[in-house]
């Protein structure tokens, strides 16, 4: 698809541009009338140019997301196992039914739940705290933004590594200091609560600054003024924050819930690695944290049934789309009702 | 909701003038914007700041320590002696050196495409006037919605079938462009670009590559780096796909630290030796770059 782009702009003879009505002119009378020639190769450049830029984006996007995604949803409906994909087997909605009559279907579905709401809300509410403290005229501002930023550039191993010795059971730091506070040790692995807890701390950790960038740009494009009339009006600082920074930012907010939703729903490696091998596919011994990414992992890569596997990642893409349709009808009603 | 970021940005755009041309953060940037920080903020960015570093600070001293150490009660909190012999025993043993160049050629490559797709693409959205524009755009955007775990099935078969399986192209290919590369790029051309420029490029009878080549690429640039460098960590850091497609025969960092956690090595300070070694290169880039990727994060935010 390199080739693409140079072709279409250098504009070579008319090779069928996309949709362009190129001017039926003859192609002798062009030869003979450069100037003319130069013309139709100048529309021809302006009018296709655009579309050969932005070709690659769709070409590999088509390739390897909307094609794979539709057959994703062909495979679902077919009995099919990992070694012998050519040979799948057309069975209906029988993946859907038995994914429904699933228990750890509808386990992975509530921690996922779970996990992405104890992972999100603490997320995004300190993100914001910590944006506003970044909004102060501050020394060192760069060195307080890049250290928030830090925990986002540890990949998910890492982090999932250190955050599993961290909340070892007989030695990790966090039980001990909880130990000062006399709190016996937790089973942070074993009891489901603590798991989840525990899990959405390496999520927290490695997104809160991300996020608190991403509201510190929006607090700064707010206009100032907007301050001074709140101030002039007598309101407290907390109130300029209620009334003046939160709906100043709002499309941002919008913003960061919707990738907060998307990642929560994909999660996957942390709960992974944070289970130490083997049982960290299952979620556990009693698959107290397994998520819906992992429930697909295991149907797939370990009990070989790719049928069920594309099963869940669609059950997954429909709830995605339900929770944002449920999202636009209350902010819809919610919007009506002010 | 893509709409309406879209239209939001959009409002937006003209109120804030060509301050945020540069990537780089003004000095002053929020000057004036209202108080200076007391006490009590700075003792809690200091928190924030802790809370940050302290895990990567525990990573290395439990990587600088033996496995007695590391285990016992309480915790240490200074390094121990044995940093270098870890490190080296840890990239023995989780094989880090072909996972450190295989994430090098995969993450190299993904950002190096992903910066000249998301370029021309931005460039045509943000300057170029042509059909189904805003359409496209909105669906450039839709596309972000579209969770990877939908495809990993059938690009399981595809990249068999094509004999990549376990090889680093069935890695880089499905990345070769981001949605959010392309808005970035877009979002930044549209702010830092005067139209007049492109115009007298067209007047002086230069055609769209060229004009991209001298005129949109030189404007560009910093914002290329900061998008060169966002990528380069989110596919280092890429998991999922890369775990599934995959072997320990021939991994990527993360893939390879999955190993560490699998009970192969049951030494803790190893295991954290491994993890220090995985996000080295990238805390060396934020060390360097950090100001630039901060900055650069800010400008591709959604504003209010």
């Amino acid at each position: 698809m390199a080739t693409q782009t140079p072709t279409a702009a250098a504009g070579e003879p008319p090779t069928e541009e996309q949709e362009r009505p190129v001017r039926p002119a003859d192609g002798s009378q062009r030869r003979r009338r450069t100037g003319r020639r130069s013309t139709l190769l100048h529309r021809l450049d302006l009018h296709g140019a655009p579309y050969a830029f932005i070709v690659p984006f769709f070409v590999v996007f088509a390739a390897f997301s909307l094609y794979p995604l539709i057959y994703t949803a062909w495979i679902s409906f077919h009995r099919a196992e990992l070694a012998s994909m050519d040979l799948m087997e057309w069975v209906a909605f029988d993946n859907y039914v038995a994914l429904v009559k699933d228990e750890r279907f509808w386990n992975a579905l509530s921690n996922t739940f779970t996990i992405g709401v104890l992972s999100a809300v603490p997320q995004l509410l300190m993100a914001l705290g910590l944006a506003h403290l970044l909004n102060y005229r501050l020394r060192g501002s760069t060195f307080f933004r890049v250290a928030a930023l830090t925990p986002y550039a540890t990949s998910v191993g890492a982090a999932a590594l250190v955050f599993t010795m961290l909340f070892e059971r007989d030695f990790g730091m966090i039980n001990w200091m909880l130990s000062l506070v006399g709190v016996d040790n937790i089973d942070w692995e074993g009891n489901k609560w603590a798991a989840q807890i525990a899990i959405s701390t390496i999520v927290i950790w490695r997104w809160t600054g991300y996020n608190a960038l991403l509201y510190l740009a929006a607090m700064q494009a707010i206009p100032r003024d907007r301050y001074e009339a709140a101030a002039i009006d007598g309101a407290s600082r907390w109130q300029q924050f209620l009334k003046v920074t939160i709906p100043g930012i709002r499309p941002t907010i919008v913003f960061t819930i919707v990738l907060s939703t998307i990642g929560s729903t994909q999660l996957f490696g942390e709960p992974l690695i944070f289970g130490q091998g083997p049982n960290g596919i299952t979620g556990g011994a009693d698959n107290q944290y397994q998520t819906l990414g992992l429930l697909l992992y295991e149907e797939g890569w370990k009990n070989y049934q790719m049928g069920r596997a594309a099963t869940v990642a669609w059950a997954m893409f429909l709830l995605l789309i339900l929770v944002f349709a449920l999202q636009r009808l209350l902010k819809r009603r919610s919007s009506r009702s002010s | 909701m893509t709409t309406d970021t879209l239209q939001a940005r959009r409002d937006v755009t003209p109120t804030t003038p060509g301050r945020r041309r540069r990537l780089r953060l003004p000095a002053a940037i929020g000057a004036g914007r209202q108080h200076h920080a007391g006490p009590a903020t700075y003792v809690l960015l200091t928190v924030a700041a802790v809370l940050s570093l302290f895990p990567l600070y525990w990573t290395m001293v439990a990587a600088s320590s033996d496995n007695t150490r590391v285990t016992q009660t309480p915790p240490p909190f200074l390094p121990g002696p044995h940093l270098f012999e870890n490190l080296g025993k840890a990239w023995q043993d989780a094989a880090l050196g072909k996972a450190m160049m295989n994430s090098l050629i995969v993450a190299g490559t993904i950002a190096l495409s992903t910066v000249l797709f998301a370029t021309l693409a931005g460039f045509a959205f943000a300057k170029l006037r042509f059909k189904g524009r805003n359409i496209l755009l909105t669906l450039v955007i839709g596309t972000m919605l579209v969770p990877p775990q939908l495809a990993v099935v059938p690009l399981f078969m595809m990249m068999t079938d094509l004999g990549w399986g376990q090889k680093l192209p069935a890695v880089i290919f499905p990345t070769l462009v981001s949605a959010v590369g392309v808005f970035f790029m877009r979002q930044y051309l549209a702010d830092a670009l005067p139209d007049e420029l492109v115009e007298a490029g067209r007047v002086d009878g230069a055609h769209s590559l060229r004009i991209f080549w001298s005129i949109v690429l030189p404007v560009a640039r910093p914002a290329m780096a900061v998008l060169f460098m966002i990528t380069f960590v989110h596919a280092w850091n890429d998991f999922f796909w890369p775990f599934i497609v995959l072997d320990m025969t021939n991994p990527t960092v993360p893939v390879a630290l999955t190993q560490l956690s699998a009970g192969y090595v049951r030494d803790q300070s190893l295991i954290m030796a491994g993890a220090l070694l995985g996000t080295l290169p990238l805390l060396a880039m934020f060390i360097v770059f950090g100001r630039q990727i901060v900055g650069g994060i800010m400008q591709g935010a959604v504003k209010g």
